[in-house]
């Protein structure tokens, strides 16, 4: 029948309405599909009841969709709710509220299922297929794409150390200990073996990126310590995957031999690269395609979504690392994504990443809070105490210790408070949960389960909640608001170069060195291919200044004052500035301002009276973004109608001082220049696709005014 | 090569470099070996070409102005005393320097004198100020020539006018170290010499 969770939502609808109603839904409620020799004797049967059906209800073929939109909605409702209520979302940290809300809903589903006869409880639980295919993903791909690269790639080595040699150290030392405590004779622990344990300790042993993102995203840390939790729990996961099932393996074989552990380390490398490389390709295609979508511009964002989700699915069917393949298709894809697709489609694809990536989140904290209430519980004291302080103290033993091994190597050492951090941030989620549910039915599986709950909760909520004062209180440095300037940018770009130049006088072969080789490689070879038009040979600087004056574009258009321009420093390119006070009042005739202004209107405004063909699937101009280019129309008519207005000053001042004997070259120069900038309003123009045969011949009527007016003032 | 190179440096020289620029004997000896293996004319000291010979200088875009930051003013040959003093900027701001009271003069890696080594890279002229020509000029040899002037020209305005706060229209020593406050100059710009 219905699902518990219709039926609460049932359970509302009825106590509401009217009771009359119910019981004309239990009637018709039932199968559709009657001959219709059944319905003439169904008729027959019941001579009250209507011969055709106005209204019915038929539930069971909407069940699944209507289920599922029902959770999504009750998680954003949740969602939207505790941003109503300031003070505790600033103490609280959002997952601690939505476990809080899963373990609510859960305890109401319970309660509504202890009197229904079936046994089996129909709660719905975090099951792993849901959440590995379904939740996990879009969290991954969001925090993949607008990965911070270069603090990435400075700190991999770093990153890589706490990764793969943490989470090993992590994995044993728990598994060993638990393997000792097991052995106390009063815990009566007695038939957990070594691989069992060993098992639960890399299943316990790994940081979780959707936990440490839901709370690390609110205190906003410097980038420095951000990159190093987040990058070790992106990349643990490769780690985590090979070691389970070795684990699980070996645990059903019995035995390990020497030769089994050699085949485990060259896994490693396997799960590790061959992931990297399936979303390598996955990434190069997905940018390859991207190319070609000049035409189809709605579809942009779908290719990205759907390159990504099949790298993921791909390195998932050789038992690879998903993660780590999703992360890599993101970073590859996206310079050259970016450089191809239009700025809305850029649009699109972060916010609908943002979207997905925050309705998952939210998903699996309540889900975690369900099936916490729904799974049978197996609560062993000893065996949870010494797990959640095993999991603590390994991770500080694990993040000292490396650490002290890594500060050798690094140029900027990692201080004490950004090692508490690196150990404190250390959050266990629902990946754990969902490898503890992949276990094989047994006694230890619900003790596990249980246990890793309780060390769930225990980071979540303790550590969740605690680590914001901890950061105010040890003064951590914060995140950096502001965006990059240009100056920065040009500077940051040159240091390259200056520290490439100075690791080639050394003969030293460093950071800079093989970033410079891959720089160009990627200049001379790949973004030809990858990227369309001309902005395959487009400098870094000048594709970042674009988007700097885009986004500076926009930021005017929306705050509203267009009335006043700012002072683009473009318009002031032509003069030298002891000039400025000269330009006050222009000494053209208003006869000749007239003819100016007519033209760059009349050559402007074609533009906008093109007819469109309706499509559906074009996108339509909308009024924004005819602001928009009404904005840079009128930049660039006041600023052809300046220029051209200065150049006809510095036209009669050079004629006035060539009637005293100075070198009239400068006049042709002048006159060449007015020529120049018809010229390029001329281009401006070819996109648009105007008639350019008028522009033409108003430049020649204009240019034979301009020597008419020359020699009338000489 | 190794034993000739030890013989031609002398211990004192070492330990006078040691001094000045911070560098442990490890490292002196291996820079000692590199200079050597540049020295093609073996009297020495280092000449222009001797540096143009580095391959992967002559297609980096600031290499003509990395080469003459090596060589004092007006000389054309630099010795190895001359050699580690430059690279001495490049040395990582190590913490116990941090903590030690202040020298009476500042370590040659110290973050200013990193930031005003690459302000002199800027400045050719010398007087103190990144002015828009200079500017311009770097720009176009970061940039490639497929660029247009103006739009060079563009972005140097701008980039003056987001950094010049005493309105000279032109970038200062201390407007370029406040300009750069939030870049980690002290990883951008330090090479890790391995002992």
């Amino acid at each position: 029948m219905a699902s518990p969770g219709v039926r609460v939502l049932l359970l509302l609808v009825l106590v509401s309405s009217a009771h009359g109603d119910a019981s004309g839904i239990n009637r018709t409620r039932g199968n559709r599909t009657l001959t219709p020799e059944e319905e003439e004797d169904s008729q027959q049967h019941h001579n009250n009841t209507k011969a055709f059906p106005v209204l019915s209800f038929n539930f069971e073929h909407v069940r699944k969709p209507f289920e599922i939109s029902l959770w999504i909605l009750l998680a954003l409702l949740m969602k939207l709710g505790f941003h109503l209520i300031p003070r505790v979302s600033h103490i609280v940290p959002e997952s601690c509220l939505l476990i809080v809300v899963g373990l609510l809903v859960g305890g109401v589903i319970k309660a509504l299922d202890s009197d229904a006869s079936d046994t089996n409880s129909s709660v719905p639980v975090l099951n792993t297929k849901l959440f590995f295919l379904y939740l996990l993903p879009p969290i991954i791909l969001d925090a993949g794409y607008f990965l911070p690269i270069r603090h990435f790639t400075e700190n991999l080595g770093t990153i890589l150390m706490f990764a793969v040699v943490g989470t090993l150290w992590n994995a044993f030392f728990i598994g060993g200990m638990m393997y000792g405590v097991c052995q106390i004779e009063a815990a009566q622990l007695g038939d957990v073996d070594l691989l069992s344990c060993l098992l639960f300790g890399s299943i316990i042993s790994a940081v979780d990126p959707v936990a440490v993102l839901a709370v690390f995203e609110e205190i906003h840390i410097n980038e420095l310590l951000y990159i190093l939790v987040f990058g070790e729990s992106l990349l643990n996961d490769a780690v985590t995957v090979v070691l389970y099932h070795l684990f699980e393996e070996f645990s059903h074989a019995g035995t390990v031999t020497i030769t089994d552990a050699f085949l485990g380390v060259i896994c490693f490398f396997v799960v590790s690269l061959g992931g990297v490389m399936i979303g390598l390709i996955y990434g190069i295609v997905g940018a390859f395609t991207s190319r070609f979508t000049l035409h189809s511009r709605v579809i942009e964002p779908l290719f990205v979504f759907l390159y990504s989700y099949m790298a993921y699915l791909s390195a998932e069917v050789f038992h690879l690392s998903g993660i780590m393949s999703l992360i890599a298709c993101g970073v590859a894809m996206r310079p050259y994504v970016e450089a191809n697709i239009s700025h809305k489609s850029y649009t699109t694809i972060k916010y609908f990443m943002k979207m997905w990536s925050s309705v998952s989140e939210t998903l699996i904290f309540i889900f975690l809070g369900v099936s916490t209430v729904a799974g049978p519980h197996v609560w062993n004291w000893t065996f949870v105490i010494f797990t959640v302080i095993l999991c603590l103290v390994s991770r500080v033993l694990g993040v000292v210790g490396l650490t002290f091994i890594i500060n050798k190597f690094r140029i900027v050492k990692l201080t004490k408070k950004d090692q508490f951090i690196v150990a404190y941030g250390g959050l266990r989620g629902a990946i754990a949960f969902s490898l503890g549910f992949l276990l094989t039915d047994t006694h230890m599986k619900t003790m596990f389960l249980t246990a890793i709950i309780t060390v769930i909760f225990f980071t979540v909520f303790v550590q969740g909640m605690t680590i914001r004062p901890l950061v105010e209180l040890l003064a951590v440095k914060k995140k950096k608001e502001t965006k990059r300037s240009i100056n920065e940018e040009i500077h940051t770009q040159f240091l390259d170069h200056l520290l490439t130049g100075i690791e080639d006088v050394c003969g030293h072969y460093g950071h800079h060195h093989w970033k410079d080789k891959l720089n160009r490689f990627n200049k001379t070879y790949v973004k030809k291919c990858l990227i369309s038009g001309e902005r395959s040979t487009e400098p870094q600087l000048i594709s970042f200044y674009n988007k700097m004056e885009l986004r500076q574009a926009m930021m005017l258009v929306e705050s509203g004052s267009l009335a006043v321009l700012p002072s683009l420093t473009s318009m002031q390119n032509i003069q030298p500035r002891d000039t400025v006070k000269q330009r006050v009042i222009p000494s053209i005739s208003k006869r000749r301002e007239e003819e100016i202004r007519k033209m760059l209107r009349s050559n402007l405004q074609k533009t906008r009276q093109r007819l469109r063909s309706y499509s559906r699937h074009d996108l339509m101009m909308d009024p924004f973004e005819e602001d928009l280019s009404e904005v840079k129309f009128r930049k660039q008519r006041v600023e052809m109608g300046r220029r051209v207005r200065l150049t006809e000053t510095h036209l009669n001042v050079h004629n006035s001082l060539s009637f005293k004997g100075i070198n009239p070259q400068s006049n042709k120069n002048t006159q060449n220049k007015i020529k120049i900038y018809r010229k390029k309003l001329k281009n401006r123009q070819h996109n648009t696709q105007n008639d350019t045969k008028k522009s033409y011949t108003k430049k020649n009527a204009f240019t034979s005014n301009t020597q008419n007016d020359n020699k009338d003032t000489k | 090569m190794g034993s000739r190179a030890s013989t031609l440096l002398r211990e004192e020289e070492i330990e006078e470099i040691k001094k000045e620029t911070g560098f442990s004997h490890s490292q002196i000896t291996r820079l000692y070996s590199r200079f050597t293996s540049l020295d093609k004319g073996e009297n020495g000291t280092l000449s222009r070409e001797d540096f143009q010979r580095i391959p992967e200088l002559a297609i980096n875009p600031l290499g003509d102005r990395i080469i003459n930051a090596f060589f004092p003013e007006g000389e054309d040959q630099v010795n190895f005393r001359g050699f580690m003093r430059t690279l001495a900027h490049f040395r990582p701001i190590e913490d116990n320097e941090k903590n030690k009271n202040p020298p009476t003069s500042e370590p040659l890696n110290s973050r200013t004198n990193k930031l005003l080594f690459a302000f002199r890279l800027y400045d050719l002229d010398r007087d103190d100020k990144i002015s828009r020509d200079e500017l311009l000029q770097v720009l176009r040899m970061m940039v490639g020539v497929n660029i247009s002037d103006e739009q060079l020209g563009s972005i140097a305005d701008r980039t003056i006018q987001e950094a010049d706060t005493n309105g000279d229209n032109s970038i200062s020593f201390s407007e370029f170290i406040k300009v750069l406050e939030k870049v980690d100059v002290e990883q951008k710009m330090s090479i890790r010499f391995l002992h």
